[in-house]
């Protein structure tokens, strides 16, 4: 194992390297910024690697640990490490920041030095979130991230811009000011220490773990997003830019189950099984209910953030059943959907930056102008309708399964989504890329300048 | 090289060929593209053979090849299992796939997409060859999958045609259902069985056999029945039977090589070959069998009808599929699964043959496919016309063709089943021959005989109002599907000029070698494969072997003493010959023949008659011309019934509700807070005003207290 602090760079690497774009300033030096901003981004993705390599997997014990005291006073500790889990997320995220750099090159002409430093800031601060041990850091890490989000659809949003950025960060602060609470009960009653590890240990009553795990349950809840507080998220879609909109699937989304990962089971154990029936029906309605939403949506963009919904359903569901595979299944579901949300929200931008529409209805025939892109676009609808040897199939797959022994009906609800998500991917992908066009679409394809190049 | 080896050279060639021709298929030329394809195709023949005789000496297979995946205690694997069932789909798959291959060289010649179709031809092969020797439940639904992803590629390989991309689309959706029970049967192994290997879960399902588990309320259901049902649920998507067969029929917008192998011989037949495999299980549930034997009889009889009124070559040969597909699994129903898979087996080369021969019709008809414009065709296309006629009285079980010995074969397990249900399902297996015989030749009547009907004006084929408006639509949909090439594409198009039809005094014209080579390879088995294979594949030792890994547990397995048709049918056999012989006093002969002689007078002699019939029973000709109304069925309620649902989701539940309460709220907290913006008016009057009035409130509750 290497001598470097591995996660330290991944976290400081992006901001420092955000706060550098920041100081290039104006789109003067838009270029500057975009070549400051890729190389900030590869490097934050280059020190993640060896994390992998050198991860050992004999161990479930946390690795590459760093401790500092922050502050001494309250016991507060600059305190990171990954386990399996985490480390994957590190490296999932470090690789998406290099692509929604990517996404915004050509696209983004305005307040270029803000809006890639807005991104690099935000990809330290998820880092932050995934490696950090001590309760309070993680508190900071995930209160700060909402910051950059909150800017890029803010200030690079569509024109509904300002609503859905205010009810996205209303909806998250809402949900992690009880955290905070939860937080500082676990704090008291563990003798006063911030350390989540310790925090695992820790024995509580039941009434108490209860009542800590409804706090855990809004805060991740409204990450997740579960029903019924996943409102914000089809808005906030629609409104973001291309990469706003990667980063929030890919990532964002995955906070919240990544929380109830390290707060909500380990801590809350014995409430996990009393209450996971309830995270268990929420997580079927996100499912089914979710799933004949996201059928009738008319603007793209809309139509695959509530089939995130839906996906992230799996990963509730696969948590709080309690056997291996269930578990096993929404981790793979994860990781699958923050590839396969990520590439249809990028596949949509790319169509957007031609046509400047999101409604389906506009569209038509992509097939003819662009054939390799309607291949990769194929391949990426049929991930998110779970299709076998793509990524979507195997953790569905295996949450279904594992929830036929938790209980029939279930799975059975579980797996309506064979038809519900193939039926809304493919009718998605058939009106707009095989349909034929509408002639306003064609008439816009002519003069677009980025589809002649 | 060791078995192993082979085992895997036989999926991967057609891999490889896959990849070359759909990686490169912008760059390379079209002759690398059709023979590395083909090259691929006949590796893994050969290799089938090969594997074959090996088998044929007693070396089976069963092994993991590479481990996918483990968690906790279960494993998942890519594995094969090789015994005879295997490799005779092996060998089925992999010929059919051969003269295809072959045959698309003529049929896809003008077509630009030609190296794409090779491509995803030998995809399809790679994916049905995973399907048919996986050794356990998850790389068989990978294939199962697989094959239907291909299907979908395929169904929509003329994506300009707004009735194909339909058709694409409703085949996923309508397999999908299948699956979303099928899965749930693979989930119910796994949970009881604690495996998903094939040998394991044969090995411990004796165990499970009065197995109960609780369903629904307190009421208590055979696991074997639920499980069994539930798989056989996915074989109905795939297999096409009633009321999973919509999609079957759409299929036929795609090109006609692919029905033949895709539609006809091959995919569709995945869900037979399953419940075969599935025999240890499925004999465990005597009430699951009778649900199969119900389904199957429905489809075999009821798409028969279907086939009468088409007038699309192909159309007809799809519902002549639907209804055989039926056959077999009447056969699966009454435990007769070696005569299913020799039936499957029979079927995969007289279809195949008779899609291949309406597909040189197609060409020699320059893509016109309606019926009522041919005629007399056998003067033009003689070679065409022979192998038709082959297919045809394999078809309707001819004796001492193949169709005969397997259909008979069905026909008679059937007779001496005792399940409940077999009585309606020899009544409609015995009523199908006459079916089957009638439309069969009622095509190859209208084709091959009688008056040439071909290069006239087109408006004359209007016979009744609705015929006419159906044709007038296809036409218009066709027309739009070619409206958009307008504009500087770069890519590959569709020059095809689908029912363009011969121009008034052009000849039709027999086909080039490529595509009457394959006809002439195919009409060879259509012949003699029943003769051959009847004795050892349906009461000889073939099926007989031990699955390895299991502990004798035969390849088929019957339970005889609760289904003991297989084994009292057995008694009655004496040889292929004496089967024949036999034939010439037996019902369904004299229905065939029948059949076809009704048809003979019906089409050629008075061909006002069904006319007649038709005006006479109008009703009766309007349910069939709407398919039962299925498609209008599934269109209104589900279809519609799902977009109703999540509109009335999403405006009621999300938009209504949801955000109502959460904008409502934060309404109310603006309302709260402009009330009590009242009180803070910026003026220092109202604040010392309101701070007098709060001292002497204090100060009188003060005074009051005191």
């Amino acid at each position: 194992m290497s001598g470097y602090p591995l996660l330290s760079l991944a976290i400081w690497i992006p901001i420092l390297a955000g706060l550098l774009t920041l100081a290039t300033g104006s789109d003067r030096n838009a270029p500057l910024a975009r070549m400051l901003a890729l190389a900030g981004a590869v490097v934050g993705c280059l020190v993640t690697i060896p994390l992998w390599a050198g991860f050992d997997l004999t161990t479930p014990a946390m690795q590459f640990v760093e401790l500092a005291p922050w502050v001494p006073r309250f016991n507060i500790n600059y305190h990171l490490g990954v386990d399996g889990i985490s480390m994957l997320f590190v490296i999932l995220n470090s690789f998406i920041t290099i692509i929604v750099v990517l996404a915004g090159w050509k696209v983004i002409e305005q307040k270029v030095a803000q809006y890639n430093a807005a991104f690099l800031i935000m990809s330290g601060l998820m880092n932050g979130i995934f490696t950090s041990l001590d309760g309070m850091l993680f508190y900071v890490f995930f209160e700060a991230s909402l910051i950059p989000l909150y800017l890029i659809i803010g200030v690079w949003g569509g024109p509904n811009r300002v609503y859905a950025a205010f009810k996205f960060f209303l909806y998250t602060l809402a949900g992690s000011l009880l955290f905070l609470v939860a937080q500082l009960y676990l704090f008291i009653n563990s003798g006063g220490s911030f350390s989540i590890l310790d925090w695992h240990q820790m024995p509580i009553p039941m009434g108490a773990q209860i009542w800590i795990f409804l706090a855990f349950l809004i805060a991740f809840a409204v990450k997740v997003p579960m029903w019924p507080v996943h409102t914000w998220l089809p808005d906030a879609h629609v409104e973001a830019p291309t990469g706003g909109s990667i980063v929030l699937a890919a990532i964002g989304l995955k906070l919240g189950a990544y929380g109830f990962l390290r707060f909500s089971l380990p801590i809350t154990p014995d409430a996990s099984h009393e209450l996971g029936g309830l995270v268990i029906a929420l997580s079927l309605i996100a499912i089914v209910y979710i799933g004949f939403v996201a059928l009738v949506q008319d603007d793209m963009k809309k139509l695959v953030a509530y089939s995130s919904v839906a996906h992230m359903g799996f990963v509730t569901l696969g948590f709080f059943m309690f056997n291996a595979m269930g578990i096993e299944g929404a981790l793979v579901q994860m990781i699958s959907h923050g590839f396969v949300s990520g590439a249809m929200f990028f596949s949509i931008g790319v169509m957007y930056d031609r046509v400047h529409s999101r409604q389906i209805a506009d569209y038509g025939g992509v097939v003819n102008k662009m054939p390799k892109f309607a291949a990769f676009f194929m391949l990426f609808t049929m991930a998110n309708a779970g299709l076998p040897a793509t990524s979507g199939f195997v953790g569905e797959f295996m949450v279904i399964l594992g929830a036929v022994s938790y209980n029939f009906w279930v799975a059975f609800a579980a797996a309506t989504t064979m038809i519900v998500g193939a039926a809304y991917s493919l009718w998605m992908y058939k009106r707009v890329v095989l349909a034929m066009s509408p002639i306003t679409t064609w008439k816009r394809w002519k003069t677009s300048p980025v589809a002649s190049s | 090289m060791d078995m192993k080896s082979l085992y895997l050279l036989v999926p991967m060639a057609p891999l490889v060929g896959a990849i070359i021709a759909g990686l490169f298929c912008r760059i390379i030329p079209r002759w690398v593209a059709h023979t590395a394809t083909i090259a691929g195709v006949a590796i893994a023949f050969i290799t089938s053979i090969v594997i074959f005789k090996d088998v044929m000496a007693g070396n089976t297979f069963n092994g993991a090849v590479y481990q996918w995946l483990t968690s906790g205690d279960y494993k998942f694997e890519v594995g094969f299992l090789i015994d005879s069932l295997t490799v005779t789909m092996m060998l089925v798959v992999t010929s059919v796939s051969l003269m295809v291959h072959i045959y698309t060289i003529g049929y896809m010649q003008e077509d630009p997409g030609y190296n794409r179709f090779f491509s995803y031809i030998s995809l399809f092969t790679f994916s049905m060859l995973m399907l048919v020797m996986s050794n356990n439940f998850m790389q068989l639904f990978f294939g199962w999958e697989a094959v239907g992803l291909v299907s979908y590629l395929l169904i929509g390989f003329w994506y300009t045609r707004p009735t194909a991309i339909f058709a694409n689309m409703k085949a996923f959706l309508v397999n999908r259902v299948g699956d979303f029970g099928f899965i749930l049967g693979i989930g119910l192994v796994l949970a009881h069985f604690g495996s998903l290997d094939y040998a394991t879960v044969f090995q411990k399902a004796p165990e499970f056999a009065n197995v109960t588990i609780n369903i629904w309320g307190s009421s208590e259901w055979s696991l074997m029945t639920v499980t069994c049902i539930l798989l056989f649920i996915g074989a109905m998507g795939k297999s096409a039977q009633v009321p999973l067969h919509v999609w079957l029929p759409d299929s036929m917008e795609g090109p006609t090589p692919i029905s033949a192998l895709i539609h006809a011989a091959t995919m569709v037949t995945a869900g037979i070959f399953m419940v075969a495999r599935m025999s240890p299980l499925f004999e465990l549930s005597t009430t699951a069998l009778s649900f199969v034997i119900v389904i199957g009889s429905i489809t075999a009889l009821f798409m028969g009808f279907l086939g009468i009124i088409q007038n699309d070559i192909k159309r007809v040969v799809a519902y002549s599929t639907l209804s055989q597909l039926g056959y077999m699994t009447v056969a699966l129903g009454a435990s007769a699964y070696s005569v299913a898979i020799f039936h499957l087996m029979t079927h995969a080369f007289f279809k195949a043959l008779l899609f291949l021969g309406a597909g040189s019709v197609i060409i020699g008809m320059h893509h016109d496919q309606d019926i009522r414009n041919m005629g007399g065709l056998r003067k033009y296309m003689p070679i065409t016309w022979i192998t038709s006629l082959i297919g045809s009285l394999a078809l309707i079980g001819t004796p001492l063709f193949a169709g005969f010995y397997s259909k008979d074969s069905i026909i008679e397990a059937v007779k001496f089943s005792n399940i409940p249900g077999s009585g309606f399902a020899y009544f409609a297996v015995m009523a199908g021959v006459f079916v089957t015989a009638f439309y069969s030749f009622r095509m190859y009547f209208l084709v091959f005989h009688g008056e040439e009907r071909f290069g006239k004006a087109h408006d004359d084929h209007g016979h009744a109002a609705h015929d006419a408006a159906a044709h007038t639509k296809s036409a218009h949909d066709d027309h739009a599907g070619h409206g958009d090439h307008d504009g500087d594409h770069d890519d590959e198009e569709v020059s095809h000029d689908h029912h363009h039809g011969l121009a008034p005094g052009q000849k039709p014209h027999e086909s080039p070698w490529v595509v009457t080579l394959p006809l002439v390879l195919l009409a060879i088995p259509s012949v003699i494969i029943g003769f051959i294979g009847v004795g050892p594949l349906v009461f000889g030792d073939y099926f007989k072997m031990t699955i390895p890994g299991t502990n004798g547990i035969p390849v088929i397995f019957i339970d005889n003493a609760a289904h003991p048709a297989m084994a009292e049918f057995a008694t009655h056999f004496h040889g292929a010959a004496a089967m024949a012989m036999h034939a010439f006093s037996t019902a369904p002969f004299w229905l065939a023949l029948s059949g076809v002689a009704l048809s003979w007078f019906f089409y050629m002699k008075r061909p006002d008659i069904p006319a007649a019939i038709k005006a006479r029973f109008e009703w009766l000709y309007t349910v069939l011309d709407n398919k039962y109304y299925f498609d209008k069925f599934n269109e209104a309620f589900f279809a519609g019934g799902a977009r109703m649902l999540g509109k009335g989701l999403w405006k009621g539940g999300d938009v209504a509700v949801i955000d109502g309460t959460i904008n409502g709220s934060a309404r109310l907290v603006g309302w709260v807070a402009s009330a009590v913006r009242c009180f803070q008016t910026g003026h220092i009057y109202s604040y010392a005003f309101t701070m007098i009035i709060g001292l002497v409130v204090l100060m009188t509750l003060w005074v009051v207290r005191a």
